[in-house]
């Protein structure tokens, strides 16, 4: 198998590009460490957010990070198997209502953020 | 039944996967976004990094999310042609995943 | 070729096609035949023109011809199909390349070796181990349809080897099991008939088996008959890890 397979067919590219996106999450965690060796320390703090550099590659990251999350809400239906008797529930149910918990989750934190003080 | 120890390491990749998928979107907003457009004052935002259940959020985000990157790029290594380094990868990857947890712990909980 | 009734001349179409005489070459070489183009004809009916009319040395492997016996899988432009599912009309009037099944050596044009699949077969007891063995006069082993329902979809495999063919990680090394192989194994252990998890564990719960895979799901996408092997590996590393974490949680429980 020649390094370069997974540029011979769509689907292995694809494959590729969304494994990669875990250099974008593995990426952000490393932001959210070193935010966290200056937590005690406001000014710290404020600087290494405001930073323009900072912004944009966390820009960059972030339709990586949202290709992460669909390709892995898609996939849940493949691990999580539900059955009502002889009948699966319907894949595309359990990857709805995945969705619909991410959008849930994710005004419930924007609101804890913008709520506070 | 511990055929293999990779049960760990996948269960790790998969909460990992699970926080990463619906967690950092938003986060990423927050904090490339929101903070600097000054949508949360600074004041606030300190504030709310003071808070337990903030801070194990983001010991949460940081950790889970590590172990999500390293059990997968151990495998994209392979796949992108890099398969002689025995195990190597799995040490580098793990490790860092390891260390960037304690890292976590201590900030989080000391800063 | 014999002049049809219509004084139209008959429409054609190409197939190149992937020769291998080890008696007489050592690398492979293509074979280019032009066929007659009918819209109705598969690939495997090309192939058999071919071999009656045209070159009755062309080796290849086929049954059925309908799609449920697994034989004539091969390479048609890259992608791994049945032959006799493939439909020359989705092709003309492009050439059509037929290659043997990727990532299997092969023995002699269009015809690979599948010994190491069999032998996986057996690796992964691809059989039902009852519980306890009943003698006939016990009568059936009984299951309801909710019961058949949990393993229906991996019982469907034709055992074509396309998923096999479509898999990154059987082409870089062949001891991998395998996506047939994976989920014959998990329809055995979701048989509700079925007592044999435990002697397969050792077999699939391995390097070799579930954990190799990296759900790329080519091998799903390939399947002639949707038996979704993809799924059933990943279902696989679910019961893997339940069971680990139950061993090391509650190691005197079973």
């Amino acid at each position: 198998m020649p390094a370069d397979w997974w540029l011979k067919k769509r689907t292995y590219s694809l494959f590729m590009v969304r494994e990669l996106t875990c250099v974008f999450v593995g990426g952000y965690s490393l932001v959210l460490l070193i935010l966290a060796s200056k937590i005690g320390d406001q000014q710290g703090v404020t600087a290494m957010l405001n930073s323009k550099t900072l912004s944009v590659l966390q820009l960059i990251a972030l339709p990586m990070v949202i290709y992460h999350t669909v390709t892995w809400l898609n996939l849940t239906p493949k691990v999580l198997v539900l059955w009502r008797g002889e009948e699966r529930v319907n894949p595309l149910l359990i990857a709805g209502i995945h969705y619909v918990a991410w959008i849930a989750v994710s005004i419930v934190i924007l609101c804890v953020v913008f709520g506070y003080g | 039944m511990a055929r293999s120890n990779e049960p760990i390491w996948w269960s790790l990749f998969s909460a990992g996967g699970v926080v990463a998928a619906f967690f950092v979107p938003v986060t990423i907003v927050v904090t490339a976004i929101a903070v600097p457009a000054g949508w949360i004052s600074d004041e606030n935002l300190y504030l709310l990094l003071q808070q337990p259940l903030v801070r194990l959020y983001l010991f949460i985000l940081i950790s889970l999310p590590l172990f999500h990157w390293a059990h997968r790029f151990r495998y994209v290594v392979a796949d992108l042609g890099f398969r002689g380094g025995g195990r190597l990868p799995e040490i580098v990857c793990y490790g860092t995943a390891i260390l960037g947890t304690v890292l976590a712990a201590c900030f989080l909980a000391l800063g | 070729m014999a002049a049809n009734e219509n004084s139209q001349p008959e429409s054609t179409i190409e197939l190149e096609v992937f020769r291998y005489r080890p008696e007489q070459e050592e690398e492979p070489t293509f074979q280019t035949y032009e066929v007659p183009y009918r819209e109705d004809w598969v690939i495997l009916d090309a192939l058999n023109y071919i071999k009656d009319e045209i070159d009755g040395t062309l080796t290849y492997r086929w049954s059925c011809r309908m799609g449920v016996c697994g034989s004539c899988g091969m390479m048609v432009n890259g992608e791994p199909k049945l032959t006799c599912a493939a439909f020359l009309r989705d092709y003309h009037p492009a050439t059509i390349r037929v290659e043997p099944l990727s990532y299997f050596p092969v023995i002699r044009d269009l015809v690979i070796n599948m010994e190491g699949f069999l032998d996986k077969l057996t690796e992964v007891k691809a059989w039902l181990v009852p519980e306890e063995e009943k003698p006939v006069s016990e009568g059936e082993y009984l299951q309801t349809p909710a019961e058949l329902a949990k393993y229906k979809q991996f019982s469907m495999c034709i055992n074509c080897m396309l998923c096999y063919s479509a898999c990154p990680v059987y082409g870089h090394h062949e001891d991998f099991l395998g996506p047939a192989a994976i989920a014959l194994a998990q329809r055995y252990n979701l048989d509700s008939r079925d007592g044999g998890a435990d002697e397969r564990a050792e077999a699939i719960f391995s390097h070799e088996g579930i954990w190799d895979c990296t759900f790329v799901g080519d091998c799903t996408r390939v399947c002639p008959k949707n038996v979704d092997p993809a799924g059933a590996i990943q279902q696989a590393k679910v019961t893997a890890t339940k069971d680990f974490y139950r061993s090391v949680l509650v190691p005197w429980g079973k």
